[in-house]
């Protein structure tokens, strides 16, 4: 008993830590229509920022120095990489991303010197906690709160803000969003400044319990974190969180299993497996857009 | 000239080499209704969409109240005071009534309360259906808040690419009286259509389009009698009336 709630409060805390990384794809992906194969690279370099800054600075200056620089990350990201090809084919744009992802990666692989950095104790997070009688780090508990408080503001900034309003309507047709005068760059800035954030977030988290951050350390929660995406129906918010905290859970349920099965270094492969199975079955994803569109 | 809401002077539009605008002049004076009909191709859209920022001009120049407008983007054009209702309506189907009508007034920060209290006296559907999604409304309701939207801009000039389109001849004669209404309001309104008969009865001034230039130009009236306009664009729609 205790080794399932063990099990499902880290499944759960991964799947939040995800959740965060996904909204940042699906965000964009609503707006642009671009897979932004960077993101994770962000979410990595986000994590290598706090390891730089909290060896030097106090952690109530560093972390939310991380969140500031992260969010110029992915600004900039957008306006050098992304805005220049407004008009070109997706296929450009998302060429341009992976450009952007390995630019990225060799950066880290320069300035770390390749070798896997340890992301500090936050002493907070990093913490034990008893629950039920299982050990488990504070960062566990805090982060399926965190991500649905973060869930909830966004979703009042998207239905009840201006910006939000904006970020709708040229979701659906940039042209006729010009035409209302709505300055379609800046409600652009506005979903990768958004999601840039919450992948700062995420990565705080997410580094607090796999301390290990390579160059490529972003590749796979940023891969797990857009099929999270992908499977709630991409596009949809509610979509990328309800996917990731399920995917997250499958995950760790995965590499729980009963050491004697030996099924623990398949537990992506698996994961993967059975999202196949349930986009057979739905191929829109949890929540993707049912295109109710009247014309 | 003050009077003169919009002057457009040689204007030239090409997409990819191919001119679709071949050097047009006209204008709008204050309160009048101006149409510029003709064919499906003729360079109408063209021309609209070019004044409101969509599209670079290839040459020629476009005046709002006196102001070189040529070449700005839309944001500039509309906080200037023009506001279009796009072919095909283009309502945001995923924000409700209430929204695309806010949406309408993006660019304005003071009360917009007024306004739309008058746009729903014109269309009082829209009030009944104000927490709806836009794109759960039939196609003339979706006309009606195209038309709501854009007003919600205030605009000094109204534009309206083909109100007409695809909708059944009650709510396009319906439509029809609101931008009658509209106008007489106080809002200059360029009208363009291939509904010949209906754009000519509610203009002031006309002007047709063939080929990217200007054939023939006169009042509504004039144009209406006139025998070349009436083999060409009112053919036998004209005894539907």
């Amino acid at each position: 008993m205790e080794y399932v709630i063990s099990v499902m409060l880290s499944g759960i805390s991964v799947g939040g830590q995800y959740a965060l990384i996904a909204i940042g794809y699906t965000l964009v992906y609503g707006i642009l229509r671009l897979i932004n194969f960077a993101h994770g690279d962000v979410f990595m370099v986000a994590g290598l920022m706090g390891i730089y800054f909290t060896a030097t600075l106090p952690i109530g200056v560093a972390l939310p120095l991380v969140i500031i620089l992260t969010v110029v990350l992915g600004f900039t990201i957008e306006r050098a990489a992304y805005k220049p090809l407004r008009s070109a084919p997706r296929m450009s744009v998302m060429i341009s991303a992976i450009g952007v992802s390995y630019l990225l990666q060799n950066t880290a692989t320069y300035v770390t010197g390749g070798q896997p950095m340890t992301y500090p104790d936050l002493r907070l997070l990093s913490n034990t906690v008893n629950v039920a009688g299982t050990q488990t780090k504070w960062v566990v508990i805090v982060t399926p709160f965190l991500v649905l408080i973060l869930v909830f503001a966004l979703t009042l900034l998207i239905n009840k803000t201006k910006v939000g309003m904006a970020m709708r309507a040229v979701s659906k047709d940039f042209e006729t969003s010009r035409l209302m005068g709505v300055r379609i760059n800046r409600v652009i800035s506005a979903t990768f400044i958004v999601g840039s954030a919450l992948a700062a977030v995420g990565s705080i988290l997410f580094f607090t319990n796999y301390p290990a951050i390579t160059p490529t350390a972003g590749a796979m929660p940023g891969l797990k974190a857009f099929v999270a995406a992908v499977f709630g129906g991409i596009g949809s918010i509610p979509g990328a969180v309800i996917g990731a905290f399920l995917i997250g859970i499958c995950e760790t349920i995965i590499k729980g299993l009963p050491s004697s099965w030996d099924v623990s270094v398949f537990s992506d492969a698996f994961t993967f497996a059975l999202l196949i199975i349930i986009l057979i079955f739905k191929p829109q994803g949890l929540f993707g857009e049912a295109a109710t569109d009247k014309v | 000239m003050s009077d003169q809401v919009l002057k457009i002077d040689d204007l030239k539009v090409s997409y990819g080499g191919i001119e679709a605008v071949r050097g047009i002049s006209f204008d709008v004076k204050a309160g009048e209704i101006v149409t510029l009909i003709g064919a499906n191709g003729a360079g109408k859209s063209s021309i609209l969409r070019t004044i409101s920022g969509l599209v670079k001009p290839a040459g020629g120049s476009v005046f709002l109240e006196g102001e070189d407008i040529t070449g700005k983007d839309s944001t500039f054009i509309v906080s200037k005071g023009l506001m279009m209702v796009p072919e095909g309506r283009k309502i945001f189907p995923n924000l409700t009534v209430l929204e695309n009508l806010k949406i309408g007034a993006y660019l304005r920060n003071d009360d917009i309360s007024k306004d739309l209290e008058r746009v729903y006296g014109y269309f009082p559907r829209l009030r009944e259906r104000s927490w709806q999604e836009g794109g759960t409304l039939s196609g003339g309701e979706q006309q009606m808040l195209a038309v709501g939207r854009a007003l919600m801009g205030r605009p000094k000039l109204l534009m309206m690419d083909e109100p007409s389109l695809g909708l059944a001849p009650i709510v396009v004669q319906g439509i029809f009286e609101i931008i009658r209404q509209i106008n007489s309001a106080g809002t200059t309104v360029l009208l363009i259509e291939q509904n010949a008969n209906m754009a000519l009865h509610v203009a002031n001034r006309a002007y047709v389009i063939e080929n990217g230039k200007i054939s023939m130009e006169g009042t509504g009236k004039e144009l209406l009698e006139d025998e070349k306009v009436k083999a060409a664009y009112l053919g036998t729609v004209s005894h539907k009336e």
